[in-house]
């Protein structure tokens, strides 16, 4: 069969299992897009490729698919960039197609022509530039292969124009074929019997759980490890929704924002069982002072995540639910009150301290707000936030029991993900209750995709979180720079009238009494809505360790966090 | 110390430059980086020696390894291996020097292949440890111009054919002029 190469890649798409791309078209992709109407996909036309990025993100971290954005050359590519970087971070399964100029003037500064494999290098787990039709669909369906493989992250394709115009066989191949060995390495039995012998040998031991219990599909398995050996659990950001609060070993979130004494708890911890997560600097702190009283056991799919910042006495590489069930199949039942006891212990007075037992005394703090929406959706809802100072408190105060509940950028921190990510995550789980939770700044960074909510007829919830600064940034600024607040009072538009705008309803939230109406209005109402919730404008997250400060040396919340007068 | 890993990689345009990108990305400090053909014309040959005081091999190794158009990595540094670096050395020579100076070459079986007023150049191939060698011998009469090829190794066939019956394997290198340039009389 012959068929252009914009025709071909289309084939290839439509067998890896897509029928949702997020994309902005442009003159290298052009062949592209004219091909695309004859083939069953839902396009999502954006309105700044960084949405088509994020969407495509969100999209996959909502289903566990690859998600897929389109973009031209250039200038299309190059706003690409930040999603990929993020999809990198994160290791997010996403394809990326961006067209070039055509083959015979690349490298003369065509019009719109970048060195966009050259740029996405260091950005992207592979890319690859295709000068020919006939060299599309391998590119195409090892660009898959790669993105889903291992450790999952982003690819690149980048097409150059004469390649999607020319024609050209067509044969898909149904095997991939890449250098090298990929698969993952069998389990090493030695490996599983050291950690099985450091696990029983441990009085103090710890579940750290990661993305890798999420993207591995680990969750039931890991349930069942930490009940039969009685180890209590604490997850990173990217772990929630792997393990459910609800459980009775769920200690909750670690690092720079967790609670303090789940951090004691690394730090006293005898035995440190590390799954799917990687040590990043957010939940380690001071590496020279982390956890130097215990044994560590790392299971990892990344061979090179083994020992880059953390030494471990066992590491396993493979993938993380299989090496549960290996290790399940001779877990011993233990019992470790004396631990559990301590850990209660250091609980102390941390619910008294907590905000969500203080009055509200006529104010509206970012804590309650999440609060409310969480009883208010029930619990269930996929909520996608920005980051920052609301991205802390959401996952501190949303309990998020299932999966792929809580949808946020991590590694690279990117503001601006909310919006397009829930608009992704919508479009792949189209029955889920979706709410964005952003901040004035993030969501204005990315707004214009209020106009795609629309046009696609979304019926996504949207909390804005305005306390008038960059709240994040200004808490540093209280904390470290001597209340020097550079740049970080923020002027924001009127987002009730803002979203009127763009055809979607609006309220705006002053008080705590009116939080859960406003949700479960907006809620039933059948489509988009957008709550602002106006804030308290001088808030901090706690707990806090500073970066680079002992995981052990947390400020704590204030006491009482809330009663006391604060000045405004 | 210093660690050598020899990697294979797909011939194909860029391959050098995703390596290169993860050396500099990931901070990795490496000493040398050769690259060349292979038995396989598909494949070429990289050998990359890193300084592990201040990066970790195999934190290098699992990171190339995750480069898709690699295809194996092994570190060879605990291996019997025969290793080899080559320089052009442009040495400082008046007419009365040169039998001094190829004197001095002769020693380290190293050749002059090039004569000019003024100058000798001279080629060596051996360990690095025997180029430096030379290189300090000569030194004091005035290194004009240099140029060497950074280290490549390969694994000895008594470990490769899986019999490692010779003793620590480097029990050949006495030899390892004649090896190293048989047939290459230019």
């Amino acid at each position: 069969m012959i068929l252009t190469g914009a025709q071909i890649l289309w084939e290839c798409l439509v067998r890896e299992g897509v029928d949702t791309v997020f994309g902005y078209p442009g003159g290298a992709i052009l062949p592209a897009y004219d091909a695309m109407l004859e083939y069953p996909v839902r396009h999502v036309l954006v309105r700044h490729e960084q949405g088509a990025a994020h969407m495509a993100d969100g999209y996959a971290r909502a289903s566990g698919k690859v998600g897929v954005a389109i973009a031209t050359s250039g200038p299309g590519a190059t706003n690409l960039t930040t999603g990929i970087a993020n999809a990198m971070m994160d290791s997010v399964p996403t394809v990326f197609i961006t067209g070039q100029v055509p083959s015979k003037v690349l490298g003369s500064d065509a019009f719109q022509e970048t060195d966009v494999t050259g740029i996405t290098l260091p950005i992207t787990k592979h890319n690859a530039l295709v000068t020919d039709a006939a060299d599309i669909a391998r590119a195409v369906r090892e660009a898959f292969a790669i993105a889903r493989a291992g450790r999952p992250g982003p690819v690149l394709v980048d097409i150059c124009k004469d390649a999607q115009q020319g024609k050209t066989e067509f044969v898909y191949p149904e095997t991939v074929e890449l250098p090298g060995d990929r698969k993952a390495p069998a389990i090493r039995k030695e490996d599983i019997g050291r950690a099985l012998a450091l696990i029983a040998a441990a009085e103090r031991p710890l579940i750290l759980a990661g993305q890798g219990v999420v993207a591995s599909g680990a969750g039931q398995a890991l349930q069942a490890f930490a009940s039969t050996a009685d180890v209590p659990v604490a997850l990173t950001l990217l772990g929630i929704g792997g393990f459910p609060p609800s459980h009775p070993m769920c200690l909750g979130m670690m690092g720079m924002h967790g609670e303090a004494y789940v951090n004691t708890a690394i730090q006293e911890a005898d035995l440190l069982l590390a799954f799917g997560m990687r040590f990043d600097d957010r939940v380690t702190g001071n590496l020279k002072t982390y956890a130097q009283r215990s044994k560590k056991i790392h299971v990892e799919i990344d061979p090179s995540e083994i020992g880059k910042n953390v030494p471990v006495d066992v590491g396993i590489v493979g993938d993380l639910r299989q090496v549960l069930e290996a290790m399940l199949k001779e877990l011993p039942a233990k019992r470790h009150q004396a631990w559990h006891d301590q850990i209660e212990h250091w609980k102390g007075d941390t619910r008294a301290r907590d905000i969500l037992r203080q009055p509200d005394n006529g104010r509206l703090h970012v804590a309650h707000v999440i609060n409310d929406l969480w009883e208010t959706t029930g619990g269930g809802a996929v909520v996608v936030t920005d980051v920052g100072q609301h991205q802390m408190w959401e996952a501190q105060y949303y309990r998020h029991e299932q999966p792929r509940t809580l949808i946020t950028s991590g590694g690279l921190g990117t503001m601006g993900f909310a919006l397009p990510a829930a608009i992704g995550a919508k479009m792949a789980r189209p029955d889920a209750e979706v709410w964005v939770v952003a901040g004035d700044g993030g969501f204005q960074m990315t707004q214009c995709e209020l106009a795609t909510l629309q046009q696609e007829r979304l019926d996504i919830n949207i909390a804005v979180i305005n306390n008038g600064y960059l709240g994040m940034v200004r808490q540093w600024q209280e904390f470290f720079y001597d209340k020097r607040y550079a740049a970080t009072p923020l002027l924001s538009p009127d987002f009730v009238a803002l979203a009127g705008a763009y055809g979607i309803e609006g309220h705006r939230v002053t008080r705590r009494s009116q939080v859960a109406p406003a949700v479960q209005a907006a809620r039933s109402s059948g489509r988009a809505a957008l709550i602002e919730f106006q804030v308290e404008k001088e808030e901090a997250v706690y707990p806090m360790v500073p970066a680079g400060a002992d995981l052990h040396a947390m400020i704590r919340r204030p006491q009482p966090a809330v009663g006391e007068e604060v000045a405004r | 110390m210093r660690h050598t890993l020899v990697a294979r990689v797909c011939d194909q345009p860029g391959v050098l430059n995703r390596v290169a990108s993860l050396f500099r990305r990931r901070a990795f400090n490496i000493d040398s980086l050769t690259v060349g053909g292979s038995e396989t014309p598909a494949f070429s040959r990289m050998t990359i020696v890193v300084d592990t005081r201040r990066t970790r091999a195999d934190l290098v190794a699992a990171n190339l390894r995750k480069l898709v158009p690699v295809v194996d990595v092994q570190d060879v540094t605990h291996l019997p291996t025969v290793e080899r670096d080559l320089a052009l050395i442009r040495v400082r020579c008046e007419d009365g020097e040169r039998p001094e100076v190829s004197e001095l070459a002769a020693l380290f079986r190293a050749r002059v292949v090039d004569v000019a007023p003024g100058s000798l150049m001279l080629e060596v191939t051996g360990s690095e440890e025997k180029v430096e060698a030379l290189l300090d011998l000569l030194r004091p009469r005035g290194i004009l111009e240099m140029a060497r090829t950074g280290k490549v190794a390969m694994v000895r066939g008594s470990v490769v054919n899986g019999c490692n019956g010779n003793g620590n394997g480097h029990g050949n290198d006495a030899t390892e002029p004649q090896s190293a340039q048989s047939g290459s009389n230019g």
